[in-house]
């Protein structure tokens, strides 16, 4: 792996979102809205004063997370897209480009993006709803890591799947995450699930972070089985993602549609 | 002067139908080779073949004398590609997307490079414009200039004239005679204006179904069958069945 060429293709999106605007909202907007919307209703409930909940701690703590998940994964998506749309992917593939660097540079896009949102929320969020993310301590690190992991590997399961099928399954770049975010306990416990969901909630990752980050903030503690759950999990994730991309990126230069993959 | 190009018996299959049946040519160090036939002849998928973007059902293919995909790296890095139908990113200004290739093939002293080239191709004055901005020449000679980055030793452009007005098409091609005059680059190109073949090629291919249909100089074809010009050459290969 040569990190000029990895260099090479963060310091390409750098510059797109240097100047543009929309790509800065892209980042910015969501999240912030999310947040305003989460920490009013966390106030409200806190209000209610529902016993020995606290709202303020739990959701936004959730909202905050899932960011960092939907950042992770959109970014690889978008950043592959990207060289669609711009008919780009023939001139970065017939550099002396590896496939794996290429997914790298993806991973480091995604790093800042959430260095960005994280950055914004976390300040955002202690100002107007006086939520100090780092209450978690050292332990905000590997669950935070352990989300942007899975985002990314959701991400570049999303980009095989837009390899195989074209622009015309780009919506996955957007909706994807949506799909395991009612199975992720994001916003309750596990328990709430119905018992028959429960299982396959624990087959995700970004389950283990969610009920991870619950426990320190609820009882201080780090549940050290969550975080090897989570880390175990996202080991089988990574491996499985990343070898599907593989196969389908083989498949795309045998049929001859890496060209041909808008529309 | 060995063969910097080498396919043998190369095959390529879109579920039955064979797009390149068994073709086998060489491209020798130095040349500027014409790779021609009608539409559908099996060119662009050759070349896409030769740049690993579509793998080969089967045979061999030698650049450099090294394969794919174990030489991908050395034969990627030696050689460049530029096509009016494959955009540089619209986005990116142009000294952004220069640098991003430069720092995609590992060009050292990547800056001064570029001011070389800015000077070469006569692309300073629009260094700044946003890349979709740019006059189908400018945008020619960036592609032109991006090509150059890695100092290939070998260039594969696919109709680089295509689109452009008699004006801008006639400094192209000056440009491509003097790069391969002045740097000693192989070129390998493909086009369907003859007279622009005929003026530039040391040799020509010409392929019909995916198989080689006949190779010589322009004049030599020319002469072989017994015609005017290499357009009536190509009129007479393409309708031969």
């Amino acid at each position: 792996m040569k990190w000029h060429r990895i260099s090479a293709l963060l310091i390409r999106h750098l510059y797109l979102y240097k100047r543009s605007f929309p790509r800065i909202m892209d980042i910015v907007y969501w999240p912030v809205m999310e947040l305003l919307v989460w920490g009013f209703l966390s106030m409200y409930i806190d209000k209610l004063e529902v016993g020995g909940f606290n709202a303020i701690t739990i959701l936004l703590g959730a909202v905050i997370f899932w960011d960092f998940l939907n950042q992770s994964q959109k970014s690889v998506s978008i950043a592959f897209l990207e060289e669609i749309w711009e008919k780009n992917l023939l001139n970065i593939f017939v550099t002396p480009l590896r496939l794996s660097e290429f997914f790298v540079s993806t991973l480091l896009i995604g790093l800042v993006r959430l260095l960005l949102v994280g950055i914004i929320l976390a300040v955002l969020s202690f100002v107007m709803y006086r939520f100090n993310l780092f209450e978690m301590g050292f332990a905000l690190i590997p669950f935070v890591l352990n989300l942007f992991l899975f985002g990314w590997a959701l991400g570049v399961f999303a980009n095989a799947i837009i390899l195989r099928f074209g622009t015309s399954a780009q919506i996955l770049a957007w909706g994807f995450i949506v799909l395991i975010q009612p199975f992720s306990a994001v916003f309750y416990p596990v328990s709430a699930l119905p018992a028959f969901l429960q299982p396959v909630a624990y087959l995700l990752p970004s389950t283990y972070v969610f009920e991870g980050m619950r426990s320190v903030l609820t009882a201080g503690t780090v549940s050290f089985p969550l975080l090897w759950g989570a880390i175990a999990a996202n080991a089988v994730y990574l491996a499985v993602m990343v070898y599907f991309f593989f196969r389908m990126f083989v498949h795309v230069k045998k049929e001859g549609k890496l060209l041909k993959l808008e529309g | 002067m060995g063969a910097i190009i080498s396919i043998r018996n190369l095959i390529k299959e879109f579920k039955g139908v064979k797009a390149v049946d068994g073709l086998s040519f060489d491209v020798e160090e130095g040349t500027i080779t014409g790779l021609l036939g009608p539409n559908g002849a099996g060119k662009t998928t050759t070349i896409q073949m030769l740049l690993d973007l579509i793998l080969p059902t089967s045979g061999c293919i030698r650049i450099f004398g090294k394969e794919y995909p174990a030489g991908r790296e050395e034969i990627l890095g030696k050689l460049n590609f530029s096509s009016p139908y494959v955009g540089l990113p619209g986005n990116l200004r142009v000294h952004e997307n220069l640098l991003t290739f430069g720092r995609l093939y590992g060009v050292r002293n990547l800056r001064a490079k570029i001011d070389s080239l800015a000077d070469y191709f006569e692309i300073r004055e629009f260094m700044d414009k946003l890349t979709y901005n740019l006059s189908t020449g400018q945008y020619t000679r960036l592609n032109l200039t991006k090509a150059l980055l890695n100092d290939p030793k070998l260039l594969l452009l696919d109709e680089p004239t295509a689109s452009l007005d008699p004006d801008i098409a006639d400094r192209t091609r000056q440009l491509l005679k003097r790069i391969q005059q002045e740097r000693g680059v192989t070129i390998l190109y493909t086009s369907h204006n003859m007279q622009e073949v005929e003026e530039l090629c040391d040799k020509v291919i010409f392929i019909q179904r995916g198989r080689l249909k006949d190779e010589g100089t322009p004049a030599e074809l020319v002469r072989k069958y017994g015609r005017e010009d290499l357009n009536d050459v190509f009129l007479h290969i393409a309708r031969t069945q």
